[in-house]
This record gives C-alpha cells, structure tokens and sequence, in this order.
C-alpha cells in the first residue's frame, strides 16, 4: 500500500472545484451565492418536512408499537408511547434463533459481495484497459444483464441448484447472488477507472509492471471510492434480499433475517408487537452501519449512480 | 513520456489478458444467461418442479396466453409501473434538488431520508400492514377515520397502497441519484442565470432540468425495470390480493411456478417478464438519445 501514496489524485468529478457543495469549503464565513441567495424556498422547505413526515411517522409507529406489551397493544391509541415500555418482545424474538438468522444473512453477504467485488474488478480493470472482441462482447453481455429483470431466471436457476445438490444450503444463495451482483459492478468500477490517466498505466507498463501488479498497486487505490459504493450497494441488496432465500432454502438452519421476518409473522400473527420487534432487529445493525459510515456510504453510492 | 523506440510502444500497446473478465463472465453466464435460455426451454416443458421434465410442445404458452389472469397480470403490472413512475419521478427529483444545497437543515434531513434505503422489502411490508390496520393503525392513532379503512382489503384501494409503500421505499434511493445529478451541475450557470435576472422557477427549467438529462434517463430506467422486481413487497404485503388485484407478473410467475407447481407456465411468464424488461430498457434508452450507455458499447 505504501508504494502506491505517491500516485497523484485522479480527477475525479466527485471533487470538481465547482460544483455547489465544494464552495462550502472555500471561504468560511462568506455566504454562498448561487440557488441559496434567492428568497428562502418556503414550498420546498415544505415539500421537505412533509416528506419527513411519511418517513418517520411509519418508522415510529413500528418501535413504539415493539415496546408495547400485548395489553397495551389492544388498548392504548397506537400513535401513543407505550406507559410501560416493556423489552419482553425483544427477548421473545431473540430467544426464536434471531442470532443464527442473523449470523447466515452474515455469511452469505460476505460470502457473495467479497468475491463478487473481486471478480467484478478483475472484469472492469480487463475492459478498460484492454482490448478485442473478446472483451468487447464480454462488456455487452453484462450491460444486457443491466436491462434484464433476472429474477425471471428464477426457475432454470431453481432447477440447476437442486441438480446440484446445493439446495437448502447457504452456497445456494451465495452463488447466484455473485452473478447478479456482477453487472451493476463492472459498470460503476469501469466508469471510475477509465478516468484514470493513461500515462500513470503506461508508465508503470514501462518500468516493467505486470498486469496483476497495475491492478493492485493503481487501479484498486484510484477506483476505491468505486469499490466502497459497489462493495456497500450490494450488500444492501443481498442482506435484503428475499427471492432468493423464498425459493432456493427451507429449513430454519439455512434461513436468513428477511425471511425470518415473514416466518416470524405468520408464527406469532396475533403478537403484532413482536412481530414488529423483529423488524427493528433486523433494521438494527444497518441502521447503526448507516449512523457510523453515513457520510462514506451516502457520497459513494451518490457518484456511483451518477458518473 | 513514452518513447517512440518500437519496443516500449510495443510494451504499452499490450493490454491486458481477457482472461481477467472471465471469472465474472463465467459466474455470470452460469447463472444469468444460461438460465435465460433455460426459462425459454422451460416453457416448452411440462414439470412440476420435482418429477421429470417433458418437453410438451406450446402448451404452457396456450395455457398462459389464454388465462385471463395473464392479462391482468399484465395490467396490474402496468399499472403500478405507470403509477409508481409518476409519483416517484417527480418526487425524487425536487427532493434531490432540494437537498443538494448546502444548508445545514437540509443536510440533517437528508440523513433521514435515507434510511429506508436500509430496509428491506419484507421489513417494509411487514411494517405498512401493521400500520394500515384498521383498528390498531395509523387510521385510529392519528384519530382521522378516514385512514382507518380496510386498505389492504379494498381491492379498489389496494393498488394504490402498494404504489405508496413502494414510492416510500424507493423514493429514498432516487433522491440520491438525483442529488447527485445536481451537485455535478457548474455553479457557473447559476451565477449567469443569476445576472441574467432569473428566478428560482426559471433557473429550474433552463438549467437544472435540462442538465439533469443523462441522470432522469439513469433514474427512470431503474425505475421502470426495477418495477418489475416489486416481487419481495407485494408478495408481503398483500400476496396478489385481495382476489387477483395487487398479482403482478413477478408474482404471478412465483405462485404459478412454485404454488400451483406448473413450472412449464411459471417459464413462459418469465420470458414475458424477460421481453418486457428488455423492451422497456431499449425503448427508454432510444428515448434518451445516444447516451453514454451507447457510448460504452461502442468504445469499450
């Protein structure tokens, strides 16, 4: 890693002098110009706080409802704090093998953002510095994967994971997940590393660089902004995702949090609290990823989708 | 700088070996292009999921092309795409220019209107059919009988829910876009439309929108498709009812494949579904002209 310090910064447009947001950091006190100067914008300041409104008004009804005991659910107003808040419902949810759902959603996120980061760079790095046919088809097929709901392959996928032998496990969930991640990939990484100046590769090519050297020592540091995005957007979407656990698992062992959650709702469908407990639990651990690495995780993902 | 001496520009002309792409490749077309041709072969089979495949002629094909189900499928789907667009389009877009300013205020709140990105679909739809209860909702708590209604049980309200939760689950991810969209516009062309003497309303329409080009084609794109991928949310939400209302094609697929075990059927629907999508992304991206997407294609 410390060789690769000396790289000067890629232009990236993340960090284009003059764009809005960087002036913040330009002359302190000075009030910026631009949009801000006009009158203040009261309908948008409204449309604002109104849309804050429907998000959190959901979001609140269901952690007060999951401090609620069973009594206090029939009976008080369902917007009002519980008067005995009670965490019965939390340890109901976690005493129902909440621990191993969470621990399987682990390992099968892991388990399909990690080599998909991986093979997904490898990919970017060969399309955009290399060339031919090859490559060039390559890049086609995954921008079809972009414009093709996959999940309509379900069934052949279906098919092919119980010919082998996979389903129920949890590599039944990991290797599909790996291809589905892979062309929204290539995608973001390949549009972050084509601005990468030529003449840092070519002289790296000159000093005798392998190609599996350039990749680590130039391209992963200049792109890792990309990387973060990619690695952060697809574990969102595999620690969601529901489809597939639906239909490639069955057994408690192998089930995943979203998935729990279902099966949590129709085993306790009268106990709305608890059932409710076990989406703030499940919301939990992203929701204190998101308070810790908002600024990271927010700026990636925002380049990533629109470079 | 590079020499011109013929073996350094030999050294640079080399690119680097294609078989870097094909751990990605290989993945990619064992499950992804693969089982699209296999969803084709499927449906010109009989199987149940777990016995034998036969191959059985078109008969799934005349099975699901004269189901009136099918149709409204396919209505029901094109319905929550044409509603979920134009709620979430033009909402996502003034939410993400408002909050690409730099004020403090609007910061804070888009701290918090981002948290739905965190959830997911099940966690969501779980939450809404607690919350739209008729009797230990959000209807009775905010004491507005009008929101206590039975919403997941109206069939003629039901629809209308689904595109609300989903707005509310999606919304989030395109304000993001569109933020972004916004910050990459030049401070520049505000500060001349600004001399110029224009307003808040006109900087919008003369500057903003028409930069936002590329970024509404991005964003409706993945809208569009992305609304044929509703399946986790309606599935829990409402399971295609009451009757058939909320059904959409995902789910239509899913519970003709794996409920009523006519794998045969489930596959045509699924190429359907694969047509539609790849229609659509076509259709959207000659709409936006030749775009960077074109652009890729070509100087890949």
């Amino acid at each position: 890693m410390a060789s690769t310090t000396q790289i000067p910064a890629p232009p990236a447009r993340r960090t284009a002098p003059s764009n809005r947001q960087g002036r913040k950091h330009g002359v302190g006190a000075k009030r910026t110009k631009g949009p801000g100067r006009l009158r203040p914008n009261y309908l948008g300041g409204l449309g604002g706080w109104l849309w804050l409104a429907i998000i959190i008004v959901p979001i609140y009804y269901v952690v007060v409802t999951s401090l609620k005991n069973q009594a206090g659910f029939f009976t008080s107003n369902p917007m009002m704090p519980p008067t005995e808040p009670t965490l019965d419902n939390y340890k109901l949810v976690l005493d129902n093998d909440f621990a191993m759902y969470f621990a399987n959603s682990l390992i099968v996120t892991v388990g399909s953002v990690v080599p998909a980061l991986l093979v997904s760079f490898m990919a970017a790095y060969a399309i955009v510095r290399g060339k031919g046919r090859f490559l060039t088809w390559t890049n086609n097929t995954f921008l079809l994967g972009l414009a093709i709901p996959l999940h309509a392959t379900i069934i052949p996928i279906y098919w092919m994971i119980t010919k082998a032998h996979l389903y129920d496990t949890l590599l039944a969930l990991i290797l599909p997940s790996i291809a589905f991640a892979i062309p929204i990939s290539v995608l973001i990484l390949s549009n972050f590393m084509r601005d990468v100046p030529n003449e840092l590769f070519e002289s790296m090519r000159l000093d005798g660089c392998s190609d599996w050297a350039m990749m680590w020592r130039l391209a992963l540091p200049m792109t890792r902004p990309a990387v973060v995005t990619v690695g952060i957007y697809n574990a969102l979407g595999v620690w969601n995702g529901f489809l597939f656990p639906l239909i490639l698992t069955q057994s408690p062992s192998t089930r995943v949090l979203p998935l729990s959650l279902w099966t949590f709702q129709g085993e306790f469908s009268v106990n709305i609290p608890a059932v409710l407990a076990s989406v703030v639990l499940a919301t939990l651990p992203l929701l204190v990823i998101y308070v810790v690495a908002r600024r990271q995780l927010l700026s990636g993902l925002t380049a990533g989708f629109s470079k | 700088m590079p020499t011109s001496t013929g073996s350094s520009r030999r050294v640079l002309e080399k690119g680097p070996s294609g078989w870097l792409a094909a751990p990605a490749l290989v993945f990619f077309l064992l499950f992804a292009i693969i089982p699209l041709f296999g969803v084709l072969f499927l449906s010109f089979t009989k199987w149940d999921g777990l016995g034998e495949i036969r191959l059985d002629g078109l008969s799934s094909w005349t099975t699901v092309l004269t189901d009136p189900v099918t149709g409204n499928a396919l209505w029901v789907t094109a319905k929550i795409m044409f509603f979920s667009f134009i709620v979430q389009a033009p909402i996502s877009l003034l939410l993400g220019v408002f909050t690409s300013a730099s004020q403090k205020y609007r910061a804070a709140l888009a701290v918090l209107y981002f948290v739905p990105l965190l959830l997911s679909s099940a966690a969501v739809a779980i939450a809404y059919k607690a919350l739209l209860d008729p009797n230990f909702g959000l209807g009775p708590g905010l004491g507005l009988p009008f929101l206590a209604q039975d919403w997941l049980g109206n069939s003629d309200l039901v629809l209308f829910v689904v595109v609300f939760v989903i707005a509310w689950q999606f919304v989030p991810f395109h304000t993001l876009i569109y933020q972004g969209g916004v910050r990459q516009i030049p401070a520049s062309l505000y500060e001349a439309a600004q001399i110029d003497g224009a307003g808040r309303v006109q900087q919008f329409f003369a500057i903003t929108l028409p930069q936002l080009k590329y970024t509404i084609i991005t964003s409706s794109t993945l809208m569009v498709v992305g609304s044929l991928a509703y399946f986790d949310l309606v599935f829990v939400l409402t399971g295609g009812g009451p009757g058939y209302s909320t059904r959409l094609l995902p789910l239509h697929m899913y519970l003709t494949g794996f409920k009523a075990n006519d794998m045969g059927a489930a596959s045509a629907l699924g190429v359907i579904l694969v047509v539609i999508g790849l229609a659509l992304a076509l259709l959207l991206q000659r709409l936006g002209g030749k775009n960077r997407n074109a652009s890729q294609l070509e100087g890949a």
